[in-house]
């Protein structure tokens, strides 16, 4: 079956999100459709299956124009969709999943189960339709989505960003399956913004930048051209700095262990130093406790147990305050929801950890020449694109938020630099400006501690990389440790050859 | 480490994801145990009272008569907080030692407690069981039909505190209804309606225009109490013939009611218990083995996803909101048409909540909410049997009895219940 978009424009009130974008799909042949977070991919993915409706543009299936009021309509025309935040629900079996929405044509859950066994057995899934789906990993959970999708006899097979929550292994084994698809003559849309895996497996490319094509790439192409392709600017995909200068601040972490609600250790038996002026990296896939490691540190998970000391001091036990003022600069994973307040200005979320207190407040109430005055400041210090000081922060793009919390982080003393998944969503612009802020607080001779899912920027910031795996930590492996090595880290294997000692940063200066 | 092989084994994708646990005490349902094991001692052991309580357990029509139990007040105290110390102490043991209790340790406690409680009332007097029970499904009805109304409508993702306004506005209609057409049936269906519009309104606030569901809630609980109340004191007080139903007529079941002790609780009763037995085991097979509540499950858990397969989330809500209301309407009926006989002013009483609370005391479950239902029922029965009898306790106490043990229930002895994930979150589509 053959795909055609042609023309196809959609507006959310002033933004154009695609702006008439055309594209054609074969069958047999993977087309990947490339581009930054934001540049409209998802959206116009979401026209073509009928979530949203295009306001300009046709679809064509096999040359017939097509009409899609609903996902249902795209279905039945034969196109499945394996989407970026899965259309699972949790407490329904794999079998109840597939079933939902297809009680008769699949013949009740039976008829659910043998088709799920089917096509698990077809494609060497080996999946259970009897299993919760919240017991699943999510890598099975994909299967599963994929599953739902053939179980429809989809033509098209649409996968959103799909290796966004894969270790690498998972990565090449999804790679494996959708060559295994289009061999089997499905047509296949591949939407990421990972260059490494364009380049592995697309027949064909197109880029698309705020809403348009900007024109069709080859794979045999650079990963800098296809870069500059898609931010439309020559870009610097590596980090630059110097090797660490070594200092005596130091924080070390000992036995941390951290329970969540139900008794489950997510962060167990960590161990581990960071010394001043190097940036220890937290790799891992999303969900092995990075998140909760970093809350730990700054005060934010009740139940903890170990010690973390800064510079001999004991954090651990101390209110999120008390650590704070200790000289605690923290990054938070969701900029949205824990760094920022969206309906507070710019001015106002600058101070939000300094409410009590000279230079801000003087006897309980702000001083607003000085609040103004130290925004107006930080403004112009880290590039804040903004109308002014009072514009809410909510209004923002995530790469000028992230800046505002940089720059509320940053603009005191700090001893000690945690930064979680400080460039998610960001645009490549923004990802330099972040890194090299990094790269500043590790010059200035404090420890930086630095979570990341994603594998480029872990080798690109790191002095040392600490990989966690279940809670635990798998290894502390030095910067130049092979991406092979890393991914099997990420699987929970511990490296070959072990370094002599995990906590001593002489390993990774070299690097 | 964990138990899984070592990660070559198998691709990695397959294993499932498991972290070592720490071993975690809980000390809350010992503590509470033992609390309410001191409260026994000091009212059966130290408070004791003399002489002898007649527990009668015997009908008149059963196959056979159980002769009335004739306990010692002082000794079966004793003995019962014996027990209590008993089941108190495995408590703590099966904490200390991280040992899983099945559900047989609060209902052992909660039945030797309750024993112990009616001896120690019933000093010098006599207890009737089978009335008791008889008025504990009585009570019980009403919350059972508002708690399927509640387990429906947030299965399917919109939180009904509406209940309440469910319940009166179907047993006012049903009574005037009724009353006006001098036919029973076409009163219970009227009461029906007039809940399914309750429902409406409320679906059409949360579903359709995004308000928050339990403003949308309070607000008809409060409006329908203040126009039944307008109605009453403007129409029904000077037309009381709109306000004298007729009551549905009692069906005995041959043989079944002759059961002891529970066959006249449970078989003597009016069409509309009937319909309870039945309805209440169609619900829980619905929900978990029908296409109907397939969907229904879906949109109150992962809207987004049942939207992805091609399912109308807002009209499926919508109708599924109304049906809940259609059931609760049934428990509005009850009131005037079978328990009471005529409408009188906010007869429901707070009633809905409790049933919201049975919903959320039975876990989303209709039958678990059935049994949580009874157990408000019963707590209320025998504050009315104790009343009747002239209990040591004060009267004001022992209204208290089903609250008291609503928030016991709701906040202590449930484990961590998860609601559906999607409930009370309104559905929006670009």
């Amino acid at each position: 079956m053959t795909l055609e978009l042609k023309g196809i424009t959609k507006r959310f009130g002033a933004l154009t999100a695609n702006d008439h974008i055309d594209l054609e799909v074969n069958a047999g042949e993977i087309h990947c459709l490339l581009g930054e977070n934001g540049a409209g991919k998802s959206t116009l993915m979401n026209v073509l299956y009928g979530l949203y409706q295009a306001d300009e543009g046709q679809i064509l299936l096999d040359g017939e124009v097509q009409h899609f009021s609903g996902p249902g309509d795209a279905m039945r025309a034969g196109i499945g969709m394996v989407h970026q935040h899965f259309m699972l629900i949790p407490v329904f079996t794999v079998a109840e999943n597939v079933l939902l929405g297809h009680e008769k044509a699949l013949g009740g859950l039976s008829g659910a189960k043998q088709k799920v066994r089917e096509i698990s057995d077809r494609f060497g899934f080996h999946i259970d339709p009897d299993a919760k789906i919240e017991d699943l990993p999510v890598g099975v959970q994909q299967r599963v989505e994929i599953i739902k999708a053939l179980s429809q006899d989809a033509k098209v097979l649409v996968f959103d960003e799909p290796t966004a929550v894969l270790t690498p292994r998972e990565t090449d084994e999804l790679m494996a399956i959708m060559q295994q698809l289009r061999d089997e003559g499905t047509a296949i849309v591949f939407i990421t913004h990972k260059l490494r895996e364009v380049r592995a497996i697309a027949d064909r490319i197109t880029v698309i930048r705020l809403g348009k094509v900007v024109g069709e790439a080859s794979r045999e192409d650079s990963s800098n051209e296809l870069a500059s392709m898609m931010v439309g600017r020559a870009v610097e995909l590596t980090v630059q700095k110097s090797p660490p200068v070594l200092t005596d601040n130091i924080v070390e972490i000992r036995g941390l262990t951290v329970l969540d609600a139900i008794g489950q250790k997510v962060v167990n038996d960590v161990s581990f130093d960071v010394r001043g002026g190097e940036v220890l990296c937290i790799a891992g896939v999303q969900g092995n406790g990075q998140t909760e490691l970093t809350e730990a540190i700054i005060g934010m998970q009740p139940r903890t147990t170990g010690s973390i000391k800064l510079n001999g001091l004991e954090l651990q036990g101390k209110s999120v305050r008390e650590v704070l003022d200790s000289g605690v600069g923290f990054v938070p994973e969701d900029r949205t929801v824990d760094g920022l307040v969206g309906d507070f200005t710019i001015a106002e979320n600058l101070m939000l950890d300094r409410y009590r207190g000279e230079p801000f407040v003087r006897v309980g109430s702000i001083d607003r020449a000085v609040r103004d005055e130290f925004a107006t400041e930080k403004l112009d210090a880290f590039d804040i694109r903004a109308q002014g000081i009072d514009t809410h922060v909510g209004t923002l793009s995530g790469g000028n938020q992230q800046k505002v919390v940089l720059a509320r982080e940053l603009g005191r003393p700090l001893s000690l630099f945690v930064a979680s998944q400080p460039t998610r969503g960001l645009d490549v612009g923004s990802i330099e400006f972040v890194h090299s802020q990094v790269i500043a607080s590790r010059d200035a001779g404090i420890p930086v501690i630095v979570v990341s899912t994603e594998l480029d920027e872990v080798v690109g910031l790191a002095d040392r990389i600490a990989v966690m795996y279940r809670g635990g930590v798998v290894g502390v492996v030095p910067a130049d440790t092979s991406r092979d090595t890393l991914g099997l880290m990420m699987a929970g294997e511990p490296p070959a050859a072990a370094p002599a000692d995990p906590t001593d940063p002489s390993e990774g200066a070299a690097a | 480490m964990t138990t899984q092989q070592p990660a070559e084994v198998q691709p990695a994708a397959d294993e499932r994801i498991e972290l070592e646990r720490a071993v975690v005490k809980h000390w809350k349902a010992p503590i509470s145990y033992a609390v309410l094991t001191a409260v026994s001692f000091i009212l059966m052991v130290l408070l004791a009272r003399d002489g002898l309580a007649r527990l009668r357990l015997a009908s008149g029509g059963d196959f056979f008569q159980i002769p009335d139990a004739l306990l010692p007040v002082r000794a079966t105290g004793v003995v019962v907080v014996v027990l209590l110390a008993l089941l108190t102490a495995f408590s703590f043991w099966a904490a200390a030692t991280v040992r899983k209790v099945g559900a047989w340790l609060p209902v052992v406690f909660g039945i030797v407690f309750v024993v112990g409680f009616l001896v120690w009332a019933g000093a010098g007097a006599m207890i009737p069981i089978p009335g008791l029970l008889f008025a504990t499904v009585g009570l019980s009805v009403p919350l059972i039909f508002g708690a399927m109304g509640g387990v429906i409508s947030e299965r399917a993702g919109v939180v009904n505190i509406a209940i309440e306004a469910q319940l009166l506005g179907g047993a006012f209609t049903g009574a005037v209804v009724a009353s006006a057409t001098g036919s029973t049936i076409v009163g219970v269906f009227a009461a029906m309606v007039a809940s399914v519009l309750v429902s409406m309104v409320l679906a059409v606030f949360a579903i359709r225009y995004f308000v928050e569901q339990i403003i949308v809630g309070v607000v008809l609980n409060v409006l329908i109490a203040g126009l039944t109340n307008f109605f009453y004191s403007s129409v029904l007080t000077d037309n009381p013939a709109l306000n004298s139903p007729d009551r549905l007529p009692r069906l005995n079941i041959p043989l079944l009611e002759n059961i002891p002790l529970i066959g006249p609780a449970l078989f003597n009763q009016t069409a509309i218990v009937y319909a309870m037995y039945l309805i209440v085991p169609l619900i829980a097979w619905g929900l978990f083995k029908t296409t109907w509540g397939l969907r229904l499950r879906a949109i109150g858990e992962h809207p987004l996803a049942a939207d992805t397969v091609g399912i109308n989330v807002p009209r499926l809500r919508f109708w599924n909101v109304s049906l809940a209301g259609a059931v609760a309407g049934l428990g509005g009926a009850y009131f005037t048409l079978d328990s009471n006989g005529a409408f009188t002013r906010e007869m429901t009483a707070g009633l809905g909540y409790i049933a919201l609370a049975a919903v959320i005391f039975g876990q989303w479950h209709p039958i678990k909410a059935t049994a949580a239902a009874l157990l408000f029922g019963f707590a209320s029965a025998l504050q009315q049997t104790l009343g009747a009898i002239g209990s040591p306790v004060p009267s004001e106490f022992m209204l208290m009895l089903p609250y008291v043990i609503t928030i016991l229930a709701v906040a202590g002895f449930i484990g961590q219940s998860r609601p559906p994930a999607a409930s009370g979150k309104p559905y929006r589509k670009q």
